[in-house]
Formats: C-alpha cells, sequence, structure tokens
C-alpha cells in the first residue's frame, strides 16, 4: 500500500464522522423533502403516489399559508432592523471602558443562553391579562387591560417583541467583536481631530463593521423565518392564526395532521425563499460591504 | 416539546425492541407506557407509583412510565415513533384520536385480549358515555382512564358579596349570564372580576360543543366523517359565548388560556369557571375560598361532551408486550384503583362499581362535588371525533377564535368551519 493512499484513507476516516451527519441530517433530509413533496402522503390503506405539483397547487390556494407567510414577513420586518439597531447600541455601550462593564455585558448576554421554552414560560406570565407583569406595569400607569396573547392585533407584535429581546443580545457579541478588533490608533487619531463621539461613530465605527452587519443580517433572517418554539408554547398559533409562522405552520402539518408531503411541499417553499434571500443579501450587498 | 424526554422515551423503546429477544426467558416483559398531563396536581407521582405498585405484584411485566407533555405532544410522539417502528407498548392518547390512530394503523382491537369471563364483565363495567368515544366497526379500541366532563365551579364568597344565594348555582343559561352580570366587579373602565370564564385556547371545540349540545345540536356523527357545524344550536351557541363577552360584558373579551384558567378562579379574577372535572383536586387544593361544582347550565337541554384519555395498545409490540400492556390497563380500571385515580386527581372514575367502593363512598359523602360529574354522565355525549381529527378540530378552532376575537360572525364562521371540514372528510364517507 502507498502512503499517498494510506494518508487518503486516514483523511476520509477522520472525514467520516462528520460527514455520516451531514449527509444523515442535512443532505439526505433535503434530497428526501424534494421527492416526498410531489408524492401523496402515504397512509397504512394507501400508498403514497406521484402527484406531480398537486401539493404546490394546494399551497397556492391554502389561505393559511399565506396568511403565515403575511405574519413571517412582518416577523421579520419587526425582528430584524430593530434587533440589530439595538446590538449594536448595546455593544458600542459596552465597548467603552464604563464601570460594571462585565456586568452589562452579561446581563445583555442572558437571554441568548436561556433555555428557549423556560424563556417562552416566563413571558407567558409576564403577558398573562388581569395579573400578569406587563399589565401590572400599565395597569399602575393608569392604561386599561390587555389580553396581550389572546387578541388578533397585538398577538403578533407580542411574540415579535419576545424575538428581540432574545436576538439582540447574541447579535450584540458579534459586534463587541468586531469593535475590539478595531484599531485603537483610530479612536486616537479622532480625538486628535477633534471629532465627536457621533462622527466618529458614523465615520469610522459603523462602516467598519459593516462586514459584521451582513453576517448578523443573514443570521437574522434565517431566525426569523426558523421560529417555532416560542410559537408552540406561548399561541400555538392562535388566536385564529394570527401568529402562524411558516415553519410552525410546516410543524403543525406534518406533526399534528401527518400530511407528511404537504409538509415536504411547504418545506420546499421555505428553502426556495431562503435561498433567494441569501442570493440577493450575497450577490449584491456584499459588494456594498467595504472589506479592509 | 422536550427533546430530552422525547429522545430518551424513543431510545429506550428502541432498546427495548432490539434487547428483548436476547434476555432470557424470565426476564419481565418490558412494558413503556407514555401519558400526557392536562390538569394542575401532582399526576407524574401518582402515575409513577402506580407504576411501581404494579410492577411489585407483576414480576413477569416490568411498566416503564414516561410523562410525555401535554396530549398533542403525546400523540406527536407516539405517532412518530411509530412510523420509525417502535412505539410505546402502551400509551394514554385523547379517545378522540382514535380514528387518526385507527386509519395510521398503530393500535390493536382490546377485544383481542378480552378471553375470560370476568375480562368481558370487567369491559360491561365502564359507564356507557365513556365508550361513545372507544368504539367503532364493532370494535373496541381504547380503554377509557383519565375520564372527565365540562362542569362549573363557583366561589362561593363571590355568591354572596354579590347578593347571590351561595349554594345555588346557575340552572340555565339565562341565570348564568344574570349571575355573571352580578357578579362582574368593574372600577370605572376596569373590571377586576369577571362574572364568568370560558377557555378558549387549547380546547375551544370542546366549550363550544358543551354550549352546543345544551342549544340541542351535536356536532359530529359517530362514524367521524360527518360534521354539522352549521347547524342552529352551534350557531346559537357561539352566540351566546361571543355576546358574553361583547354585548353583555361579564367574560373577558378575546381569547382565554386554557392553562391558566384555574389560576384566574384561585386569583378571583372570574367568579365562575368552566372547566375539566379533572381540575377537581386541583381546585379542592388551592382555592382559598369556598367554591361549588354543578353540572353545565341547560339551554334546551343539559350536557356536556365527554372529553380525556384512553389507554392504547400499540399496534407494533410483541404480543407478550401487549399483554403486559393490557394487564397493566386492566389491573388500574380496577373499582378501588379507579377510585383512587379519580379522588387524587378529580377525574371520573370510569366504572359504576368504582362508585360503589367504601373508600369513594366516603369520599362522595365528605366532599359532594366529586359526584357531579358522574352524575352529569347521564346527559353526556361524545366528544368531537372524526377521521384526520386534529385537521378537522382546527378548522372548527380556528373559526370560534375568530368569532370569539370579533373579526367573523359566529354564523359565517361556522359554515366556514363546516366547508373545511367537508373538504377534509369527503374522501372517508
Amino acid at each position: 500500500m502507498s502512503d499517498r493512499f494510506r494518508s487518503a484513507i486516514v483523511g476520509w476516516l477522520l472525514l467520516l464522522p462528520a460527514m455520516i451527519f451531514l449527509v444523515a441530517f442535512t443532505h439526505w433530509p433535503a434530497v428526501a423533502s424534494l421527492w416526498e413533496s410531489v408524492m401523496s402522503t402515504p397512509k397504512p390503506r394507501r400508498p403514497a403516489r406521484f402527484v406531480g405539483a398537486a401539493n404546490f397547487e394546494q399551497i397556492w390556494a391554502d389561505p393559511i399559508f399565506w396568511q403565515s407567510l403575511t405574519n413571517n414577513l412582518w416577523f421579520a420586518l419587526g425582528t430584524i432592523p430593530t434587533s440589530i439597531a439595538l446590538a449594536m447600541l448595546m455593544a458600542v455601550w459596552v465597548n467603552d471602558r464604563l464601570p460594571g462593564r462585565t456586568f452589562a455585558r452579561m446581563a445583555y448576554f442572558t437571554p441568548t443562553i436561556l433555555p428557549m421554552i423556560a424563556v417562552a414560560n416566563i413571558w407567558l406570565f409576564f403577558f398573562t391579562p388581569q395579573y400578569g407583569l406587563l399589565e401590572q406595569i400599565l395597569g399602575a400607569l393608569g392604561f386599561g387591560a390587555t389580553n396581550w396573547l389572546g387578541s388578533k392585533d397585538t398577538a403578533l407584535w407580542a411574540v415579535t417583541v419576545v424575538a428581540i429581546w432574545k436576538e439582540a443580545g447574541f447579535f450584540m457579541i458579534f459586534y463587541l467583536a468586531a469593535l475590539q478588533s478595531i484599531s485603537p490608533t483610530l479612536a486616537e487619531a479622532a480625538s486628535l481631530e477633534g471629532a465627536s463621539r457621533w462622527t466618529y461613530f458614523r465615520r469610522v465605527q459603523f462602516p467598519l463593521l459593516m462586514p459584521t452587519t451582513l453576517f448578523v443580517l443573514i443570521n437574522a433572517v434565517i431566525n426569523a423565518f426558523r421560529m417555532v418554539d416560542h410559537i408552540i408554547v406561548m399561541t400555538r398559533g392562535g388566536p385564529d392564526n394570527a401568529t402562524s409562522l411558516l415553519l410552525f405552520y410546516i410543524y403543525q402539518v406534518g406533526f399534528s395532521f401527518w400530511d407528511t408531503a404537504y409538509a415536504a411541499a411547504l418545506t420546499i417553499v421555505l428553502l426556495a425563499m431562503l435561498a433567494l434571500i441569501a442570493f440577493i443579501q450575497y450577490g449584491w450587498l456584499e459588494r456594498r460591504v467595504h472589506y479592509r | 416539546m422536550d427533546r430530552r424526554q422525547f429522545l430518551a422515551g424513543t431510545a429506550a423503546a428502541t432498546t427495548l425492541s432490539i434487547a428483548a429477544p436476547a434476555i432470557a426467558q424470565n426476564a419481565p416483559t418490558e412494558v413503556s407506557f407514555f401519558y400526557p398531563v392536562a390538569v394542575g396536581g401532582p399526576v407524574t407521582k401518582i402515575i409513577d407509583g402506580y407504576a411501581a405498585d404494579f410492577n411489585k405484584e407483576n414480576p413477569d411485566v416490568k411498566i416503564t412510565p414516561v410523562y410525555s407533555g401535554t396530549y398533542q405532544d403525546t400523540i406527536a410522539k407516539v405517532l412518530t415513533a411509530h412510523k420509525s417502528g417502535s412505539p410505546p407498548t402502551l400509551s394514554v392518547l385523547l379517545s378522540t384520536d382514535m380514528f387518526t390512530l385507527i386509519d395510521e394503523d398503530a393500535i390493536v382491537p382490546i377485544d383481542s385480549f378480552v378471553k375470560t369471563d370476568a375480562d368481558k364483565a370487567w369491559m360491561q363495567g365502564f359507564f356507557p358515555a365513556f365508550m361513545l368515544n372507544s368504539q367503532t366497526e364493532g370494535k373496541t379500541w381504547g380503554i377509557p382512564f383519565q375520564r372527565s366532563t365540562i362542569v362549573l365551579f363557583w366561589n362561593k364568597d363571590a355568591f354572596k358579596e354579590a347578593g347571590l344565594d351561595p349554594e345555588k348555582p346557575p340552572q340555565t343559561w339565562a341565570e348564568h349570564t344574570a349571575f355573571a352580570e352580578k357578579l362582574t366587579k368593574r372600577e370605572g373602565g376596569n373590571v377586576t372580576q369577571w362574572g364568568t370564564q370560558i377557555p378558549s385556547t387549547g380546547f375551544s371545540y370542546w366549550l363550544l360543543q358543551a354550549l352546543a349540545i345544551e342549544a340541542g345540536d351535536i356536532v359530529a356523527n359517530q362514524k367521524g366523517d360527518t360534521t354539522y357545524f352549521d347547524k342552529p344550536g352551534v350557531v346559537e351557541a357561539l352566540q351566546y359565548w361571543v355576546d358574553m363577552g361583547q354585548k353583555m360584558k361579564v367574560h373577558a373579551p378575546g381569547i382565554v388560556e386554557w392553562g391558566t384558567t384555574p389560576k384566574d378562579f384561585f386569583e378571583k379574577k372570574t367568579a365562575m369557571m368552566w372547566t375539566t372535572t379533572g381540575n377537581l383536586t386541583n381546585v379542592k387544593n388551592n382555592a382559598k375560598f369556598p367554591f361549588g361544582v354543578a353540572m353545565l347550565p341547560s339551554q334546551k337541554r343539559r350536557g356536556s361532551p365527554t372529553g380525556g384519555g384512553n389507554f392504547n395498545i400499540a399496534k407494533k409490540a410483541t404480543p407478550q408486550q401487549q399483554e403486559g400492556a393490557f394487564r397493566f390497563a386492566r389491573w388500574l380500571t380496577q373499582p378501588e384503583r379507579a377510585a383512587r385515580w379519580s379522588v387524587e386527581t378529580g377525574y371520573v372514575a370510569v366504572s359504576k362499581a368504582a362508585y360503589e367502593t367504601p373508600a369513594m363512598k366516603e369520599y362522595v359523602a365528605s366532599f359532594p362535588a366529586a359526584a357531579v360529574a358522574r352524575d352529569q354522565l347521564e346527559f353526556a355525549v361524545a366528544e368531537l371525533s372524526t377521521h384526520e381529527n386534529q385537521r378537522v378540530t382546527k378548522a372548527f378552532s380556528d373559526n370560534i377564535q375568530a368569532a370569539l376575537t370579533g373579526s367573523k360572525a359566529p354564523a359565517a364562521a361556522l359554515k366556514d368551519a363546516q366547508a373545511e371540514a367537508e373538504r377534509i372528510l369527503k374522501p372517508y364517507r
């Protein structure tokens, strides 16, 4: 056996564990979903058969899909800009040498490390009508009672707020890392020139953070479309589908109704949308981002 | 969903089915048992205790109970495990999921295990109302276990305060709203105590069904292939529910959470509540005021759907495992134990014989509220159960919520629900 052949085998063996997982949990499911999306759902008394685009036609005519999509777009619009802006603000804030800096960083990051289900249960209590935390605060300020999660007008915004609270701390970490890598000579130069804090942020820090912003933006978009656990705990998509997001709807179709073929077709639609967004982000936005 | 428990459960089930043949002949048969919790109280502790007792008395069978979340979580886990080939041998699932389980070919009929005369007598012993959601196609598919009806709880202190007789619950819809009007406490524009509360998440279809029965209509046929969501009685029922919140303003507007309803009752945010009798022990332990339990008020008639869960035995299990599961289910529904379970949780004991036991007689004498749900069984009908049950139920619940939140008129909402159910059920006729 030649040495080259041997080292090739060792190489592949080293790759094998990762490859098994990648194929089993990423590539195979993607291919299987594509295959299942053009079949009918197998039942013990009716095996799967080829149905072509029938599942996709059903999606086109499905009002709950369209509502979930609309909800999801609003949810994305509500979470992405706000959480990124908040993250940047918090990062700039805790990047400075201020007293209790470590504590502030930790406090901002805490939401990220808490288990999602626990977090959602805590917020469920905050939103409880009449005796929930939010109600007590607003009541003390003289506002009337609101059924935050039980009213169609407020339920989606209520879960959006929880998502922002959760996401901002996570993104802050990336911004903080990026800020730390900016050379202090720039700050010195700026202060010698007499630039204000705002000018320094706008003309120096913000442009240098752009690569991070692109990275964070892509993550934020993915997170907005893969939101499901908060919804399951807090509203189960209700009232009347007001908080049904795409992935939650896929879960419901797949694991409550056991219409696996339709769920596969919905997954393909979601994947196609995400691919399109990623394409725009990388193909168009990246060219506008300043890299050093 | 709790992934860890799910994985642990599936892993346990898988290991069992693989390991079983290798183990020596005299090792006990392993029976995995998934059960949900839908009411307050230490249910997991109680079930673990039963399993331990059974294992001690029956060394040849080993029951391993796994708490599996809500009813919805549990059926998702059981059916996923079924599709992967190693479901839990025994599971407690909503009795309404019967058609789904049959359509998925996931369970075996109980009849095949009933051999002796004692077995037959035991099968005959269940309250007939509970068998309505357990039998179809001339076979019995589930063994009634944690079964219930909807009852009305009322706060006697609140009644006294409002100038009502604390010993007299409302008997009719008209009385129900008249009482609720007196019980609603307003401070300017704010309400500090609502008169009544009917929860509308999780089981909104169930609560509406109660109102519909009282208004004189049932919502589906016994074969599970036709629904009657747009019948006049159902429309009247939904209209009444909506009006309580929006017109009479004696019920919190919008959607009311199922899970926090008992807490709202303890916190005196509502003076009456409609909920499962399964919450009885929870209320008994946590209400800091005298309370009463009553049958639901009537409109044309009295009534409530039955509810709750049955034991189901998995088709993909070995005959020994199935037999072990059957023995455990039979053991747990013996009169003494059914009585104990009823005392410990508040669920209705599933057989008449259970109410004849000395323990139960004593309990009912000291706490008459415990007999209300049993007495109501006389007026009970089957719970909504159809093929593709979750999907039909969702169409119904979505539209109920649409009406309660004011985005659709009750009649229009129910018409939409009926149209959707027609579309789903057509292939099953």
